[in-house]
């Protein structure tokens, strides 16, 4: 069993939900990353998300896009991303981490020497946002001999055709985009998620996870209620887009970036 | 990746390489769909409808009236004597798209798209443009139907191109400026993208180039194949036979898709595509991915981009606008890689001697655009007999560059 789904059965057994934090990596400095990871951790995390920034991010909103600019401008590259993982692994070996991004850099880098660096460094799963299951052959063919979840997102849009090839190809949990639209917009109707959460119930055993406007404790609890957990994403890049590059930072700092997560923490074992 | 490959439709493309791209919209290795979940419905729903219009003679009955009623088709295949001999060689025959309503080949595209968009039953339509040439076309469109039209341009073409932006709001279109990444036509395409997949259900994205996730790369080549279906007749009509040579521009590659096409299996007419050297190959400044650029993944296809060794997108250089851009449409990476046509560049120089040179010689302005495929078929032209034929695709004509061209030379205007 993966570290994705053992710590996805361990918390569905404890009745907890999954906080997922999504952070960019090198935003605004790859030496930030590391300890935002472990405050994220302490602070409630059971997954990370960690963003490969990219110069086009086509299905992110305005704070992401600004938080991948900010992580190009400090020159991160993919292998920089990689050692990122392998040096928060340095002190966590328990926690997932999920690579999520655009695939032109995995693409130039090569599948195989991507599969082979991201399961050295540490990476659990790749959710891959413009690599739909049918263009995926030859990608799951490197990644899936190194243990790698690979993970999809599902949209309202989604067909019930579609549904199924994408249940099919996804392991670890299904990433339910709460709206349509890009990253870090706002929820308009929460009662088609639920009816959309609950027919993906009949489709998958897979945990299933809600992202894509999750801004706070409020809107956390009322997507957790209805699935596995949630993904947060702008909402805490916009925090971290308060740090300045290049500068000393404090635990202080640090700490007061991540409160949102732990106040959302507070709010799902409430 | 070289290894990537194996489609269904190997089999068909190695009895026809011409006959692409296979219903997942795949031209050998590359084209595909590489897009969002968010937008993958909207794509399958207009491949349906595209795929069901197509088949259906009364839909390109009214294409075809509208391009001979409302953009003056057909335009003329022209005999450029002193350009001929100005260059010494080879006949030059310009495709006049010059001469279209407003002023380039991109109308043929926003007509045929608009018609769908009218047959989806959506009210708003959505536009990314670089030199405004596709933004105005699809202003255009959008108010002869009264549809509502957002464009959305980079904010350094917008000061690059400030006519087109006016021109744009007065046939009713909002023009957004879209101030992320490197600013030009690349960015505009990323808040189309995003756009469309806040408003799918009421919006129609039409994608300006032969480029972008599958049905687009098919059906804007569909749209603008007139151009070549007219020149291959007119050339029989004219000298009775076909012509030796064909030369277009390259940015995203709509133009020369749309003339090359029809002759793609009369092996014996010979196809260069022209991109944009900007300073020159040689010193990374260009927008020329075919050229110097490596396979990747980009707006919804894998095609030649310009990236750099993490895999980035690179900004591009170019004093055509509408070239700078850092794909190409995967049917042109396609017709690289099995040697069909021959992909080259015309720098920044180049492009602005053969600006001079024909409007000087023919009273033609030619979009800077275009100005590269008239810089290139001049050199070539040179290396060929006077017996020869060679039909350039004056994709656009240079009204819209007269400020540009006047700063160069140092004059305000």
């Amino acid at each position: 069993m993966s570290r994705i789904s053992q710590t996805l059965s361990s918390r569905k057994a404890e009745g907890r939900k999954v906080l997922v934090p999504y952070l960019v990596a090198g935003d605004p400095d790859p030496s930030l990353t590391v300890p935002l990871m472990h405050a994220l951790v302490a602070s409630g995390a059971d997954i990370i998300e960690l963003g490969m920034p990219f110069s086009d991010p086509s299905s992110d909103g305005p704070v992401i896009q600004l938080g991948s600019e900010r992580a190009l401008k400090a020159g991160t590259t993919l292998k920089d991303v990689l050692s990122i993982v392998a040096r928060f692994r340095e002190s966590d070996q328990q926690t997932p981490v999920v690579l999520m991004g655009y695939l032109n850099p995995i693409e130039i880098m090569g599948y195989e020497a991507f599969a082979e660096a991201a399961s050295g460094a540490g990476v659990d799963g790749l959710l891959i946002v413009d690599l739909p299951a049918n263009e995926g052959d030859e990608f799951f063919a490197a990644v899936r001999p190194k243990g790698l979840d690979t993970i999809f997102l599902v949209a309202p849009t989604t067909s019930e055709s579609r549904l199924a090839s994408i249940c099919a190809c996804s392991t670890g949990y299904l990433y339910y985009v709460s709206l349509k639209g890009v990253t870090g917009a706002a929820i308009t109707d929460k009662g088609d998620i639920r009816a959309k959460i609950e027919h993906l119930r009949g489709v998958t055993d897979l945990p299933i996870v809600v992202g894509f406007g999750i801004k706070g404790p409020e809107s956390a609890r009322e997507m957790a209620a209805i699935s596995d957990g949630v993904i947060v994403g702008s909402a805490l890049v916009d925090r971290i887009s308060y740090l300045q590059p290049g500068k000393p930072y404090t635990q202080e700092q640090i700490g007061e970036t991540v409160t949102l997560i732990s106040e959302i923490r507070e709010a799902l074992d409430a | 990746m070289s290894e990537i490959s194996a489609t269904g439709s190997d089999k068909a493309q190695a009895a026809d390489p011409f006959c692409g791209p296979d219903s997942h919209g795949h031209f050998g290795r590359f084209g595909g769909v590489f897009v969002g979940e968010t937008l993958i419905a909207a794509v399958e729903e207009l491949d349906r409808v595209y795929s069901r219009m197509a088949a259906d003679s009364a839909f390109w009955a009214e294409f075809d009236k509208d391009l001979k009623y409302y953009v003056g088709r057909p335009s003329p295949l022209y005999f450029a004597e002193r350009l001929t001999k100005h260059y010494g060689g080879a006949q030059i025959m310009l495709k006049r798209e010059d001469l279209n309503h407003t002023g380039a080949h991109k109308i043929n595209n926003t007509i045929g798209q608009a018609l769908l968009a009218k047959h989806m039953g959506k009210p708003r339509i959505i536009a990314e443009t670089g030199a405004g040439q596709h933004g105005v076309a699809s202003a255009t469109i959008a108010a002869r139907l009264g549809l509502e039209c957002h464009v959305y341009m980079g904010a350094e073409d917008i000061k690059r191109q400030s006519a087109n932006v006016y021109r744009m709001k007065l046939l009713g279109a909002h023009v957004v400026s879209v101030e992320s990444g490197s600013r030009t036509l690349k960015d505009a395409m990323n808040e189309a993208l995003r756009d469309w997949a806040t408003n799918v259900d009421n919006t129609y994205y039409i994608i300006g180039t032969a480029a972008g996730p599958h049905p687009y790369p098919k059906l804007v080549r569909d749209f603008q194949a007139v151009i070549g279906r007219e020149a291959r007749q007119q050339s029989l009509e004219q000298f009775g036979r076909l012509p030796d040579a064909l030369v277009a521009c390259v940015g995203g590659g709509s133009n020369a898709i749309g003339l090359f096409h029809p002759f793609l299996h009369d092996r014996e007419v010979a196809m260069y595509g022209v991109e944009a050297g900007g300073d020159g190959l040689e010193t990374g400044r260009h927008a020329a991915p075919l050229s110097a650029g490596r396979p990747g993944v980009l707006h919804g296809n894998r095609t030649y981009l310009m990236s750099d060794d993490a895999g980035q997108i690179l900004e591009t250089h170019s004093v055509s606008a509408g070239l700078d851009y850092p794909g190409v449409g995967p049917e042109h990476a396609w017709l690289k890689d099995i040697g069909r046509v021959n992909y080259v560049a015309a720098t920044d120089k180049e492009a602005l001697t053969a600006f001079r040179a024909l409007t000087r010689m023919e009273g033609i302005i030619p979009a800077l655009e275009s100005s590269h495929a008239v810089a290139y078929a001049g050199k070539l032209a040179a290396t060929m007999s006077p017996e020869q034929i060679l039909v350039v695709n004056l994709s656009g004509r240079g009204d819209k560059d007269i400020h540009t061209v006047a700063e160069i030379d140092g004059i305000r205007i």
